[in-house]
């Protein structure tokens, strides 16, 4: 039996030689059991060791091999080849960030609007020393914010969301549902410290609500969930700070 | 070394069939704003005397308005029945460690929509 290939067309940018990217097709090895990722790690041993791009566990955890699988955000490590084969593959950096070289992207403002949200546990006088034991938390407190927690930052929602691209200021998908993730939580009190960017101009108020976040998100956190629960809220706070007296305090 | 940041082209929208229905559902909101519109019209036509409601609802049943009328009906469909459905999104209600399920959230919309269609159907043709 001839051994089966299948072609990759890989986006390639060169930052040293400037000019656009373009695509570069490789015919990779056919394996059912393959995914993009085994292609792409195939290609870069026995074929061009020029081609650049991140990838650490292989199996959906770590989050960095995310990239455009024919237009779509997905892990490549869970992209299988059969459900593409025989047609050909198209691989691109993940949308809406900038790429540093072929598909490898510029996540700094990712991670700087993760950081503005402040994704850690606030309490407000500070935390309690160890020897006074752990903040107890029942099932039901937990079960309130475990799916929003499941985020491994991989940035595909960011991909998928035609305001971030619209709008680069936007916190977007997954700093918001990691802020809610906490806002959640019963050991936390940095829900009005974290209003500040989730509530401001920039924050949960350019979501459009397309939706296309939580439909790619490998591990279903549900961000445009997290947004609209959060814009609620946040429409609670305002009709309290209105109409209660003393504003709901 | 430069970072290449590529062009959103002018066509994004086209480009996933969920953001083509998200830009529908927006685009509803020019039309169900149109309908109101024609709506108040009308009942300033109405506060003016039968004559002027009256050539005003002869308006109505020209070709384009009617086709206006199916046309916003259509949108204000797509607008009512996508909101619905995305209601459980915004609303996370719990019970200890279970969410409600989203038809919990969903079914009391449409069910609300029945109750007051069939209130004003019942005011409007009643004779």
């Amino acid at each position: 039996m001839a051994n089966k290939t299948i072609r990759l067309e890989i986006l390639r940018y060169d930052p040293e030689k400037g000019s656009a990217p373009r695509f570069q097709n490789y015919e990779a090895p056919y394996h059912e059991e393959w995914v993009v990722l085994d292609a792409i790690n195939y290609i870069k041993d026995q074929m061009d060791g020029t081609l650049a791009y991140r990838w650490s566990c292989r199996m959906g955890v770590c989050g960095s091999c995310g990239m455009m699988i024919n237009g779509t955000p997905k892990l490549s490590c869970a992209a299988f080849l059969r459900d593409y084969y025989p047609n050909p593959i198209r691989v691109e950096p993940l949308a809406n960030f900038p790429i540093l070289r072929d598909l490898v992207i510029q996540l700094d403002d990712f991670m700087k609007k993760l950081v503005s949200i402040q994704p850690w546990i606030i309490r407000k006088e500070g935390e309690k020393p160890v020897k006074e034991g752990e903040y107890l938390q029942t099932p039901a407190q937990h079960a309130r914010y475990k799916d929003f927690s499941m985020c491994i930052n991989c940035m595909l929602c960011y991909a998928a969301c035609p305001v971030y691209g619209l709008e680069p200021h936007f916190v977007g998908p997954a700093a918001i549902a990691l802020a809610q993730r906490y806002n959640l939580d019963s050991r936390d009190e940095g829900r009005d410290i974290r209003q500040e960017v989730v509530s401001s101009h920039d924050g949960i108020w350019q979501c459009t609500f397309v939706g296309e976040c939580s439909v790619v998100c490998p591990k279903h956190v549900d961000p445009a969930g997290a947004i609209q629960q959060a814009k609620l809220a946040s429409t609670m706070d305002w009709y309290k700070s209105l109409l209660w007296p003393w504003g709901g305090k | 070394m430069k970072p290449y940041v590529r062009p959103i082209s002018a066509g994004w929208w086209l480009k996933r069939s969920s953001y083509l229905l998200f830009l529908l559902r927006e685009l509803s909101s020019v039309f169900v704003a149109g309908y109101v519109v024609l709506f108040l019209l009308m009942i300033r036509q109405l506060a003016q005397g039968p004559a002027e409601y009256e050539a005003f609802m002869a308006a109505l049943r020209s070709p384009l308005a009617i086709l206006f009328h199916i046309v916003a009906l259509a949108f204000a469909l797509l607008h009512t029945i996508t909101w619905f459905n995305l209601t459980p999104k915004a609303m996370a209600v719990w019970r200890g460690e279970e969410r409600l399920p989203a038809a919990m959230m969903i079914v009391p919309n449409y069910v609300g929509w029945v109750v007051v269609s069939g209130v004003i159907a019942w005011f409007v043709l009643r004779g």
